[in-house]
């Protein structure tokens, strides 16, 4: 049987509302009302050819990897070593095998900190990192810090537009810095960094860009080598591909030197009783028996991205944004937080209303069938910065259209209908 | 259905808390936290021959754990230490859907009910009661409970 490669369903396809019917979920009703799902920072929804990507693996290619020598054996491993090429594809990395699966984002991040920081960074040493960041990209270096004792830093953010220039990190280098990580795409504001020029700066001092992309590898052109960046990390989930799965892109030089993350099966060369010698890269770093179908889903996932193409996608989103930040504006004592220029910022949209908590807020607009995120998003940091303890948060994608806006609208309308005097 | 768990007296109490603030001098003093949502309170009450003289509560949150709060403060002062705790359990049983639970002497706080259809604001409702409860527990004690907490002592509670 021939290996199914479930080829995107996309072609002559655009973004919006056009693309709902790819979705399966996006028919369901919620409190009798159409689904409005402004959720996707948070996870996207997946379309039907993923779905297909997943539940075909199971049904007629599933097997071990990397090992046997049968035909299903050597399906799975070309259905899984395929979609990394894809994947690697998709963010313009050289080789296939810059491309490590990890668990998602977080375990992506948590790998660096593991593999390379605990080998090279020495006390004293500098990790420069931003109060924008999820808590993914802080903790794991804190851990770091405290391991090797290094010291953490951030570029602070100004609270009222949280727009960081390359400017801001230059004036934060010192002849220790090791070592910058920061968000491409902020979680909570949408704010998007200049990767390019930061990694270049950082460059110039001698140290090592790690880029959390959860939140622009879904959403915007990314080319890792255009960017020159050391490290990429993101995840499936946010992306239209399944949950547990992501990918760290590394250059492969810090590769090749860093050491293994977890001891196990498929990551070593070989094994005596004494000592063993590791595998390849990207295999040095993937123990155990891995998540198959994961990466499948994800290489799925990426086929239809690049069908709709990611200017494309960018270009959407950045409409909608225009439209629900003129719309949310005109709302009185609502606040919004991040940039107001639609081309400094992604589709995630942070905001509260005076005097409704944004957890009540969330409430009522479920009532309304409309889906968002309230609470601290997993950036206390920028909470603070902020003066906020919490916002909510309205986030878009691909099959989002100007409807959903209006619809986040009226549902804003409603919640303030309670809670007004 | 939105309206069984916005009712007017909730509202009422989120709008106008009553009993906001710390007791002066106060003999018990407990701190709630979720930290999956953020709702954070802090009760304290001062205590004279086992009977609640003045409950007050600081924090911030949504208006369902602030109202569920401020009806607390309420409805403690007068009462033993003995009773509190007995009300705690009780309202943390209604609270939860037990059907049987005795409700009809609970005031204000029955309008709580509503949450009952939505689960995930159960926890919102019944934090300022686990803390009561730890509040009290470890008042008696002399100790620090079990409880995973945060380097302010906020004891975490992350479900009902």
């Amino acid at each position: 049987m021939a290996i199914a490669d479930k080829s995107a369903t996309t072609d002559g396809k655009t973004p919006g509302p056009g693309l709902r019917p790819d979705f399966p979920i996006l028919e369901r009703r919620i409190n009798d009302r159409r689904l409005v799902y402004l959720d996707n920072a948070a996870s996207s929804q997946k379309p039907e050819s993923v779905l297909q990507a997943l539940d075909g693996f199971y049904r007629h290619h599933n097997a071990n990897v990397h090992r046997g020598i049968h035909t299903l054996s050597q399906e799975a491993t070309d259905l899984y070593e395929g979609a990394r090429a894809k994947v690697a594809a998709f963010v313009g990395a050289r080789q296939a095998s810059q491309i490590i699966w990890t668990r998602g984002t977080t375990e992506s991040i948590n790998l660096v900190a593991h593999s390379w920081g605990r080998k090279f960074l020495q006390p004293g040493d500098e990790i420069l990192t931003t109060e924008l960041e999820h808590h993914s990209n802080i903790v794991p270096w804190q851990f770091l810090a405290k391991a090797t004792g290094s010291v953490l830093k951030y570029v602070p953010v100004p609270e009222h537009d949280t727009l960081l220039g390359a400017d801001d990190f230059a004036r934060m280098f010192t002849p220790r810095t090791r070592l910058v990580a920061l968000t491409q795409m902020s979680n909570v504001v949408g704010t998007v960094l200049p990767v390019k020029e930061i990694a270049e700066i950082a460059h110039q001092h001698g140290a090592v860009v790690l880029v959390d992309g959860a939140q622009s590898v879904p959403h915007m052109p990314v080319d890792v080598v255009d960017l020159d960046v050391d490290f990429m990390a993101f995840s499936a989930h946010k992306m239209l591909g399944p949950t547990g799965v992501g990918a760290l892109y590394g250059r492969m030089e810090l590769l090749r030197t860093m050491d293994p993350y977890q001891g196990g099966g498929d990551m070593i060369a070989t094994v005596s009783m004494e000592k063993s010698t590791w595998n390849a890269v990207p295999h040095k770093f993937e123990a155990g028996t891995p998540y198959i179908s994961g990466p499948i889903g994800l290489g799925s996932a990426v086929d239809y991205l690049a069908a709709l193409g990611m200017e494309n996608v960018q270009a959407h989103e950045r409409e909608i944004t225009e439209y629900a930040l003129e719309s949310l504006g005109k709302i009185p004592r609502l606040t919004l937080y991040g940039p107001r220029d639609p081309l400094s910022r992604g589709a995630v949209i942070a905001f509260n209303v005076e005097d409704v908590h944004p957890h009540d807020i969330g409430q009522v607009l479920d009532s309304q069938g409309v889906a968002v995120r309230a609470g601290h998003h997993c950036a206390q940091p920028l909470m603070r910065v902020l003066g906020v303890g919490s916002t909510v948060r309205a986030s878009f994608y691909v099959y989002n259209s100007r409807d959903d806006v209006d619809a986040l609208v009226d549902a804003i309308a409603t919640a303030k209908g309670y809670f007004s005097d | 259905m939105l309206d069984d768990l916005y009712k007017e007296i909730i509202l009422d109490h989120y709008k106008s808390p009553r009993n906001r603030g710390e007791a002066p001098g106060y003999d018990i003093k407990a701190r709630g936290l979720n930290p999956l949502c953020g709702d954070d309170i802090e009760l304290t009450l001062t205590v004279e021959d086992g009977i609640i003289k003045e409950a007050r509560f600081a924090g911030h949150g949504c208006s369902i754990s602030q109202a569920s709060a401020s009806m607390l403060t309420e409805e403690l002062e007068g009462r033993s230490v003995a009773d509190a705790v007995g009300l705690a359990d009780r309202v943390r049983e209604m609270l939860k859907g037990g059907d049987e639970a005795d409700a009809d002497d609970l005031g204000d706080i029955e309008a709580l009910r509503g949450v009952q259809k939505f689960p995930v604001r159960i926890k919102c409702a019944t934090l300022a009661w686990n803390a009561l409860k730890l509040g009290i527990q470890e008042h008696e004690n002399g100790s620090a409970g079990s409880m995973d907490r945060t380097e302010s002592g906020a004891a975490i509670f992350t479900d009902e």
